[in-house]
């Protein structure tokens, strides 16, 4: 076939979404198309939208299963808002949808699946194909199940299994849309089932087919291009929040010499914490999968007094179920990483969707005065380094951690500049001394207030620890009430004395103004972008975006003071707001607030921003 | 007591004593409870097993039981309700050159650690579990636990209580158990005997101490191990030996038809060679649990070890996929992880 002569209309930021049914592999589409663009040195995000039902009744939209992908030639904050391009291979995808397009959009639609029943699952009265409410989008029917059959009536295989290659006949017709070769795919294949050649055939050929059938038919006047980002030189690859918090532990562990143990109960978006980790055992990485949450966290309580850096993942439920553990980890002073990936609450909640409203459990949600540290990850790629940090921090000042992400960064993905362990930060235990005569199991380094970590084995320390308030400096049980005082004192010191050795808040812009941002967690892409925004039109309006939740940096009330207005921006109904409203009671606060299970959209954002500048 | 070695916990290379496990601090329960029994032998077995002194670890949960590690002079960890199970494992785990001891009760094991007990068992994590079942709650004054006979009159049942006991012995074995002995704590000389067992035993190694609450539920275990009842209704197994019983050990256990049946010596001609031999080693679990449910009035009740069976540790299992995977795997370090899979260089 002779090169047609192409045009290409270059764009910036892109979004794509892929939806189907459960079962239509939506996922495994858009990694591929996500892979295939990071590899064209494109910035990235992705986001993985579906049900918590495995496999809902098809054409439902209850059974719609979808992934989104970002793609920029900018460096990239966001999943992206708006959908550009929407693969919907179902009617109910496709209405469950359109609420995310962008007038304009351009729509790929499988018109074999726009059939009376389908559409009447989907709750449409009549075909959105053919009565007009689809106009102002650019449509692009085509009959994909049939071309994808058709395109394989050579290789004699059954229908059921030709029809399950339809997307990837869709795949095709994207990397042609996006001006990529469709090769791109074939080495993933050709690696993957290189034991069952059949498989590898079927798949580039279909590809090859979508991507043959868009040229043909030129389904677009112009080809998008997106162009590499200008990027930090380093080694690059993608990774979703919940791997790179995997990821963190294990560097943690490495780093501070101390074995990696994982107590924990699966339990959506956490669970590919546990499985990811299950894979490491040649790191040494000891894996428990508990019979509940609570196991999970004193299996891992009893690792950490036997000397192991230990950590449990879950979710909301699961750290309410955890709750009276931390407390014992917290007397027993004794360090432990907590990572929880929030997710929509109260109870069972929204288990698959977003949310911030966690942080008044990580803060408070325990008996007694049981102050523990509270890191949050903004991004999923940094979810590395905070892991890493949380691990850091509870074993340097011995008292447990908890690391807040959610289910948007856990699932979603971004680029990440690969680090050098030889780069990061020491990580050095107060780890006791065999046959110290001086060794007492709670006397406290003057500094930290952190006590000495003697572990099972050491001759000469054995010493009982436990949940009964013990004896200052001896650790002996004691009921006494001063003594009482003096440890609760000593334990609330402690975190705070963290102050001292976590980084200052930094700002996103002038040091003073009309306006100052305030946000922590997974809101910081679509926080930062709406700032941004606003920054280029010249409005004077900071970013503030927090990861050291408890302690806060040292410098924050400093930051307060030198704007007109701060508003706090969550996921949530005001929680980190109520937070610094307690510890930074001379700043006046507005709060920005959504509770849907969804993320902030920019253009939400700075609406609001423009609002209250506007205010004065 | 000789035979005895785990190769994978250090020996002490001086003879330790019972003063080399004696705790400094004041022991708090109840004159006359039988939980000083129960401390009494672990000082005499502890220096017994061998091992280094600091390479022994006491885990407990919450109740009268689990004060136990304060008594003892090794490494110790004192838990929260129902959760020793739980931190027992982590410690095995983390480190199976420990040899772990887990201090609990019937309350703290079967009622709101229910769940934990049954899952080490089944996984057969290298621990040495010994459960006070004294039938009551003790600390907190006197409530039925799931031990207690039903019809029991307690604080929290003033007209007998409704519920139908657990046997401990037979949720052992349904949760697939390795090991479980079952001693009086008026017999310190089979309680350290099972101690010892227990420690030889490779797995989840429970001990039933029938326990005496000399507060709240004084006296309910004398219908069994009773002075003038117990030759009746008191059968101790020993290893090859047939199942005798009785004053004059005239009665026996043997299989009937339909089940486990109470044998007279000399009648209808029955001789010793008809009554059944004990094998604690046996891996099938048939007669064991016939074993352990029994109880009087038909049958007398079964003490020492019931069933001490080998089977794969869930610890030793670990380290052996670790140590394959260390073999096996291309990835030896973090940075070989990080570098692993689809990556890229930008210039």
């Amino acid at each position: 076939m002779a090169k047609k002569k192409r045009s290409v209309v270059e764009k910036e930021s892109v979004v794509v979404k892929f939806v189907g049914d459960s079962g239509d592999g939506m996922q495994f589409t858009g990694g591929l198309f996500s892979d295939s663009s990071a590899l064209a040195g494109v910035d990235i995000a992705t986001f993985p939208d579906f049900p918590s039902e495995i496999r809902a009744p098809q054409n439902t939209i209850a059974g719609v299963s979808g992934f989104q992908v970002h793609l920029g030639s900018e460096k990239i904050f966001t999943t992206g808002d708006m959908v550009d391009v929407l693969i919907a291979m179902n009617p109910a995808s496709l209405k469950s949808n359109m609420k995310w397009a962008r007038k304009g959009a351009t729509i790929i639609v499988d018109t074999d699946a726009f059939s009376d029943k389908p559409l009447e699952k989907a709750g449409y009265k009549s075909n959105p194909l053919d009565d007009g409410s689809l106009e102002s989008y650019h449509m692009i029917k085509s009959p994909i199940t049939t071309l994808t059959k058709e395109s394989l009536k050579d290789l004699n295989i059954d229908s059921k299994t030709a029809e399950r290659s339809k997307n990837m006949f869709a795949l095709g017709m994207l990397y042609y849309i996006f001006n990529r070769d469709p090769k791109t795919s074939f080495s993933y294949f050709e690696k993957k089932f290189k034991k069952d050649p059949k498989v590898v055939e079927i798949n580039k050929l279909v590809i090859q087919s979508g991507y043959n059938y868009a040229d043909t038919i030129e389904v677009l006047e112009s080809v998008i291009q997106v162009s590499a980002a200008k990027m930090e030189k380093g080694r690059y690859r993608n990774i979703t929040g919940n791997i790179a918090t995997a990821w963190g532990l294990l560097a943690a562990a490495e780093k501070s010499r101390r074995p990696l143990f994982l107590g924990s109960y699966p339990i959506t978006p956490a669970t590919e914490i546990l499985m990811e980790l299950s894979k490491h055992k040649s790191l040494g990485a000891k894996v428990f999968q508990a019979e509940d949450e609570i196991a999970g966290i004193c299996s891992a309580i009893g690792a950490s007094f036997t000397g192991s850096m230990a950590c449990t993942s879950t979710s909301g439920p699961g750290l309410s179920l955890k709750s009276e553990a931390i407390g014992l980890a917290v007397i027993t002073e004794l360090p432990l990483v907590i990572v929880n990936v929030q997710r929509g609450g109260p109870s069972t909640g929204l288990p698959t969707k977003s949310e911030q409203s966690d942080l008044y459990q990580a803060l408070f949600g325990r008996n007694g005065e049981c102050p523990v540290i509270v890191i949050a990850a903004s991004t999923s790629e940094n979810c590395f380094y905070y892991a890493y940090m949380a691990a850091k921090y509870s074993m340097e000042h011995m008292t447990p951690c908890i690391l807040l992400t959610d289910g948007y960064l856990g699932f979603g993905s971004t680029l990440f500049k690969i680090p050098k362990m030889a780069e990061m930060p020491a990580i050095k235990p107060p780890m006791a001394k065999p046959n110290d005569p001086d060794y007492k199991p709670y006397k406290r380094d003057t500094k930290t207030l952190a006590r000495q970590w003697a572990i099972p084995g050491m001759e000469g320390l054995r010493h009982r620890i436990g949940g009964l308030e013990k004896e200052d400096i001896i650790g002996t049980v004691s009921t006494d009430p001063m003594n009482h005082q003096k440890m609760v004192e000593y334990r609330a010191e402690k975190v705070e004395r963290i102050a001292d050795y976590i980084p200052l808040q930094e700002v996103y812009g002038e040091k003073s103004g009309d306006l100052l941002v305030v946000s922590w967690g997974g809101t910081f892409g679509a926080v930062h972008s709406a700032v941004q925004n606003l920054q280029r039109e010249g409005k004077k309006v900071s970013h503030a975006h927090f990861h050291y939740i408890m302690p806060l940096p040292k410098n924050t009330g400093e930051i307060f003071a030198g704007y007109k207005n701060i508003v706090v921006c969550e996921l949530n109904s005001g929680q980190f707001v109520n937070y610094l409203r307690m510890r930074h009671p001379s700043a006046s606060y507005h709060q920005f607030n959504k509770v849907q299970g969804q993320p902030f959209m920019i253009n939400e954002l700075t609406t609001k921003f423009n609002q209250l500048l506007e205010e004065k | 007591m000789s035979e005895f070695v785990n190769m994978t916990i250090e020996r002490s290379n001086v003879q330790l004593s019972k003063t080399d496990f004696e705790s400094d601090q004041m022991v708090k329960w109840c004159p006359g409870c039988g939980a000083h029994a129960i401390l009494a032998a672990v000082e005499r077995v502890f220096p017994k097993i061998g091992y280094r002194k600091e390479n022994f670890c006491m885990v407990s949960g919450i109740g009268c039981s689990s004060r136990f590690p304060y008594y003892v002079n090794t490494y110790g960890i004192h838990g929260i309700h129902g959760r020793a199970a739980a931190i027992g494992t982590g410690v095995k785990v983390a480190n199976p050159r420990l040899s772990v001891w887990i201090a609990s009760g019937d309350g703290d094991s079967l009622a709101i650690g229910g769940n934990h007990f049954i899952h080490l068992i089944r996984r057969n994590v290298d621990v040495n579990y010994i459960l006070f079942n004294n039938q009551i709650y003790g600390l907190t004054k006197g409530q039925y636990s799931p031990t207690t006979p039903m019809g029991k009159i307690t604080k929290t049942s003033p007209q007998g209580t409704i519920e139908h006991p657990f046997t401990v012995g037979e949720l052992v074995m349904g949760a697939q158990g390795t090991f479980f002995a079952r001693v009086p704590d008026n017999n310190i000389s089979l309680m350290t005997e099972s101690m010892f067992e227990a420690a030889k035993h490779d797995g989840t190694s429970v001990m039933e101490i029938m326990q005496n609450c000399i507060i709240y539920a004084d006296k309910a275990h004398f219908d069994v191990i009773g002075k003038e009842v117990k030759d009746e209704n008191m059968l101790i197994l020993k290893n090859g030996a047939p199942m005798l019983f009785g004053k004059n050990n005239e009665k026996g256990l043997r299989l009937g038809d339909t089940g486990m049946e109470v044998a007279e010596i000399g009648k209808d001609g029955i001789t010793v060679d008809d009554i059944l031999v004990h094998d604690p080693y046996d891996k099938d679990p048939g007669i064991h649990t016939m074993l352990a449910k029994l109880a009087p009035p038909h049958f007398p009740m079964v003490f020492g070890v019931i069933r001490s069976a080998m089977f794969p540790t869930y610890d030793d299992l670990v380290e052996e996929q670790i140590k394959y995977a260390k073999e096996t795997s291309k990835i030896k370090n973090v940075d070989d992880l990080l570098n692993s899979g689809d990556t890229w260089e930008i210039n």
